[in-house]
């Protein structure tokens, strides 16, 4: 006979507290919608700092759950899991979702697109993205990933209407609609792989899967082609989330039509989730998919030429751009392949661990730094959208001497020249692709990263070295930016400088 | 373990942080007749300590002195814990070059106290903030001996000097600045592959050993034959015909080591950044470029290369000797062929880090000591001439050595000293240049790896360099005044300039005259080095 538990029986088998700071923020953004909904007009202004409250009290939930270092626990019926992992990468989601948000209020402002449902969307996403680094089940991976996407596809689209109802721009729309079309492809992919791995090995649950899974591999039936192809499936779809190179071409396109805060955003959130669950379904599930003995995971070669092929084309191709945003897009499309290389490296079975304290010291250091350079390419974009280009930055050194400085070290750090955030996450993932023995692998990598100085450094001649001449005044330098400036500043300089702090961070974390 | 307390030597490197950060939270505007002092102040305090250090340093211990070592970070790989450290101190080598940075950088504030490029670019307070940080920086690089935190320093010098290129430097300066920022990071990011795997390999990333722990070079070494690939040689004696160069471990790592340190130095062929960076850079940064960031080059080669990879060393000592001698010849030709009185100085470099290449890979004490000491003879003579030509172009805002003629007759002080720095440049007998050409000839006529063709051809050098500086001091200095100034005063030297001159010239002397003290503080550290290469 079937008994309905009751409340209290229910919190302590589903061990609830665990997935504290993504459910928290769920419950407080649905709080907000009604806040917002019937906040009168002249308190609009109200939903912003409420937005910065729930990712304090989700932030607060966070060190709650996790600082008892309890080596991880099982939320949600096995579909859950809180280990160090999650907790570091819901850190990172959060300083992520915060900057974005302070990025926010007056670039909407300015171009009268303010409406409230920016930062509800903005908490759904991120609440989806916590969700999906702590996802232990391919069910977990597939809803907390649309949680993540669809407010993602209608932010994009956010600054096509403005509040008055007149057209603003096309772009924003296309964009929109791009990055929709090609999630929803993209989205099929994963759960027809899913399907696939599950009809393999019977289970949905990455534990399950990574029980059964080498057996089936060693075994030459049926069963390993189809969790082969699964495997492969899985790969594409999550593919196209992080965009690696060949599911990228979405990416240029989305990132300049899209407001830039919400580029901004989405091009730390979406990668954080996409290379969790790459890193949870592979290393965690699949570590075990090895096809002769004493061999690295079935899927490190594919992966490695994912690498190789992503990092060459998004560093040679930001080469050519004029416009700073699609600079940024290539850029992000070519630090997706250097934290696909620690994916790759972590398919050695000993140094599983090392690669994945890497990929997220990486993850951080590229979340730091590409908000806060996004952050200054918004403050002298104008407000149609243009304004963007690198020769507009030219002269930025006289006119605004700290913001300038900022940008410098934000390019610096992406290109890796230590003392910088930058330079602590590549070593990390060079050193662990190392000891994979993946040595084409690290030099391409480093070779790749000479490329890349040289459309960084391009930004700091404009900057320093063309004469300006004191005209560029900043479009929109306000408090609430440079805020956000600051702190992705900080944050890239501490972690650059005092290089433990974030090696100690991650030292926990431990995925097999 | 770790040995803690503060040593001198952490006192020194971070001096110049200090003055960088009173710098920094100076007003640019209001302030700015203070800032160059600060600056100098610094660097004249950092001097002073650099030189207690000399005084503390006893020249008859072969470990490392003044050392201070404390975890740093720690990385846990598998199942091994690499630890980063900050580890510093001094041997006689490392002392040297601390020695010559600390002494050319005081010398390089004093030669931009009047310049005419703040006039033009301004931005004075972030000049001398570069010029601070790169003074850390290269401090760094000298005395660190933790392989992570070497690549740290070795890489946060291109900023600083990218920056004084691109911003003060002359006409194309932007295409100078690039070039030399991405030739220099191309290079040395090949280094940081080749550390991370030594570093793996060896489960640490401390050079020497301390406190009990193993450092790497000691680690390396044990490498030898156990079958890894290390030498060539596989499981079984798999391989083993199949050649050292290009199938050992050791080989390959020597070359990712050594390709960072040649693009600094720079070896021929890698040398075509330097006649851009240093005839675009403003004359403190060709002074800082000639006078120690070459010198960073060479010292990684006698540090890393030869202490870590002794048997690839040997390998490849031949082919690299010849490119030292091909660079002296090349560098002398191509002096002689230019009429930019800043590119020939320019290229006079390649030709004497020729010589030191080559005394370097003689691999024996004599070589070792004339290579160390010609680093630093180096550093003096070509930052003084790099100091004459900041002077003329002061005045005269030409670089071109046809614009010149008669310079003494105008400038009787500057064309004396001149003269002297000069003739110490070719290495005339009494001067500091001759003792360091000397030894190293001695050196690599004595070695055991190289023949005598490489002394024979190093010789010609010494003869061809006697050939383009004189040239060039007869077009400027000779002759009848081609070009007077509008104003007789500009015909002064300022007091700056003469207190720039002042230190160079005394060193000129002295170490040319009493070579056995610099000798005496080598000697040691280097027959350390040179023991591994006894056959």
């Amino acid at each position: 006979m079937f008994e309905s538990p009751t409340i209290g029986q229910f919190l302590a088998e589903s061990n609830l507290v665990a997935t504290l700071p993504g459910t928290l923020l769920v419950a407080w953004t649905l709080l907000l919608v009604l806040v917002d909904l019937f906040a009168g007009v002249e308190r609009k202004h109200w939903t912003p700092i409420l937005t910065c409250a729930g990712l304090g009290l989700s932030f607060a939930a966070n060190i709650f759950v996790y600082s008892p270092a309890e080596g991880q626990q099982i939320a949600l019926y096995g579909m859950f899991i809180a280990d160090a992992f999650t907790g570091f990468l819901n850190v990172v989601i959060l300083v992520a979702t915060l900057i974005a948000v302070l990025m926010s209020w007056d670039y909407l402002n300015r171009a009268d697109i303010h409406r409230g449902e920016f930062y509800i969307l903005a908490l759904l996403s991120s609440a989806g993205a916590m969700f999906m680094v702590g996802a232990n089940d391919l069910i977990t991976v597939f809803v907390s990933l649309e949680l993540l996407s669809i407010p993602l596809y209608i932010l994009a689209a956010f600054r096509s209407i403005k509040n008055d109802g007149s057209d603003l721009s096309l772009k924003s729309e296309e964009s929109g609609m791009k990055y929709f079309i090609l999630g929803a492809f993209s989205s099929a992919f994963l759960v027809f792989g899913a399907a696939l791995v599950y009809g393999a090995t019977g289970a949905t649950s990455i534990p399950q899967i990574f029980a059964s899974a080498g057996a089936i591999a060693g075994s030459t039936s049926t069963a390993t082609f189809y969790l082969l192809v699964g495997a492969a499936l899985l790969l594409v779809g999550l593919g196209f989330k992080v965009a690696v190179v060949p599911f990228h071409m979405w990416t240029p396109d989305v990132y300049e039509g899209a407001p830039t805060p919400v580029t901004a955003f989405m091009s730390v959130t979406a990668k954080v989730g996409g290379f969790a669950a790459l890193l949870r379904v592979f290393v965690t599930g699949l570590s075990v998919l090895v096809l002769s003995e004493g061999d690295a995971a079935a899927w490190q070669a594919t992966a490695t030429l994912i690498a190789i092929l992503t990092l060459i084309l998004g560093n040679f191709v930001a080469i050519s751009q004029r416009n700073l945003k699609r600079m940024l897009a290539y850029s992000s499309i070519a630090h997706a392949g250097y934290i696909m290389v620690a994916v790759a490296a972590a398919g050695s079975a000993d140094v599983m661990d090392a690669a994945t304290q890497g990929a997220l010291v990486y993850m951080m250091a590229y979340m730091f730094t590409n908000l806060g350079a996004f952050a200054v390419v918004m403050a002298i974009e104008k407000e149609d959208g243009s304004g963007g280009n690198i020769e507009d930055i030219t002269g930025l050194a006289r006119s605004r001497p700290l913001m300038a400085m900022a940008m410098t070290i934000f390019m610096l750090s992406l290109t890796g020249v230590p003392l910088t955030a930058g330079f602590v996450g590549k070593l990390m993932v060079f050193s662990a692709a190392l000891q994979a023995g993946l040595f084409g692998l690290a030099v391409i990598g480093v070779l790749t990263s000479v490329v890349s100085a040289f459309y960084y450094i391009r930004v700091v001649v404009n900057m320093y070295l063309r004469d300006g001449r004191g005209s560029l005044e900043p479009a929109l330098d306000t408090q609430y930016v440079r805020w956000a400036i600051n702190i992705a500043l900080a944050g890239t300089m501490i972690f650059g400088i005092f290089y433990p702090l974030a090696t100690n961070l991650v030292s926990m974390v431990s995925i097999a | 373990m770790d040995v803690t307390g503060l040593s001198l030597t952490t006192i020194t490197l971070f001096l110049p942080m200090v003055g960088l950060f009173i710098l920094l939270f100076m007003n640019g505007e209001t302030q700015k007749s203070n800032l160059k002092w600060v600056a100098f102040a610094t660097s004249v305090v950092t001097f002073i300590a650099s030189v207690l250090m000399w005084i503390n340093f006893d020249p008859s211990v072969a470990e490392l002195q003044m050392v201070q070592r404390n975890t740093w970070a720690e990385v846990t790989l598998g199942e091994s814990v690499i630890n980063v450290s900050y580890f510093v101190g001094v041997d006689g080598i490392s002392m040297l070059l601390v020695l010559l940075t600390t002494f050319i950088m005081p010398i390089s504030i004093l030669c931009s106290f009047g310049s005419h490029i703040f006039e033009e670019r301004g931005r004075e307070k972030l000049y001398y903030i570069f010029l601070l940080l790169l003074e850390w920086s290269m401090i760094g690089v000298f005395v660190v001996h933790d392989l992570i935190i070497f690549y740290v320093f070795w890489e946060v010098t291109l900023v600083p000097m990218y920056f004084l290129i691109g911003i003060w430097g002359s006409e194309e300066r932007i295409y100078a600045a690039v070039k030399f920022f991405l030739y220099t990071m191309a290079g040395s990011i090949l280094m940081l592959i080749a550390i991370l795997y030594v570093g793996n390999r060896a489960g640490t990333f401390s050079t020497y050993s301390a406190g009990g722990d193993i450092g790497v070079i000691e680690r390396v070494h044990s490498f030898e034959g156990d079958g890894t690939y290390w030498d060539g040689v596989g499981p079984e004696g798999e391989n083993e015909d199949s050649g050292f160069l290009f199938n050992s471990v050791e080989s390959w790592l020597f070359l990712g080591f050594l390709v960072a340190f040649a693009i600094k130095v720079p070896i021929f062929p890698f040398h075509s950044w330097l006649p851009d960076a240093h005839v675009q850079a403003p004359t403190a940064g060709s002074v800082i470029l000639a006078g120690v960031l070459l010198k960073m080059g060479t010292y990684g080669i006698v540090r890393f290369n030869l202490n870590l990879f002794p048997e690839a060393t040997v390998a490849w000592a031949p082919t690299i000797a010849f490119l030292g001698v091909v660079g002296i010849i090349y560098g002398a030709w191509v002096s002689y062929a230019q009429d930019n009185v800043k590119k020939l100085v320019a290229y006079s470099s390649v030709s004497h880090l020729g010589f030191v290449v080559l005394g370097i890979f003689a691999l024996n004490a004599q070589g070792l000591q004339g290579a160390t000491l010609q680093m630093v003879n180096h550093g003096i003579s070509t930052g003084g001439l790099f100091l004459i030509v900041g002077m003329l172009y002061e005045r005269w805002h030409t670089k071109e050595m046809s614009d010149y003629g008669g310079i003494w007759k105008a400038m009787p002080l500057f064309g004396a000293i001149s003269l002297v720095i000069s003739l110490s440049s070719m290495g005339l007998p009494g001067l500091n240049g001759f003792i360091g050409e000397f030894t190293i000839l001695l050196g690599s006529l004595g070695s055991n790896y190289l023949s005598f063709a490489f002394t024979l051809f190093g010789t010609l050098g010494v003869i061809l360099a006697a050939v383009y500086l004189l040239k060039m001091y007869q077009h400027v200095f000779m002759g009848e005044l081609k070009k007077p100034l509008a104003d007789e005063e500009g015909y002064k030297l300022t007091w700056y300039e003469k207190a720039a001159f002042i230190p160079i010239i005394i060193m000129c002397f002295w170490i040319g005259l009493q070579p056995i003290v610099f000798f005496n503080l080598l000697d040691v550290s280097v027959d350390n080095i040179a023991a591994l290469f006894l056959r």
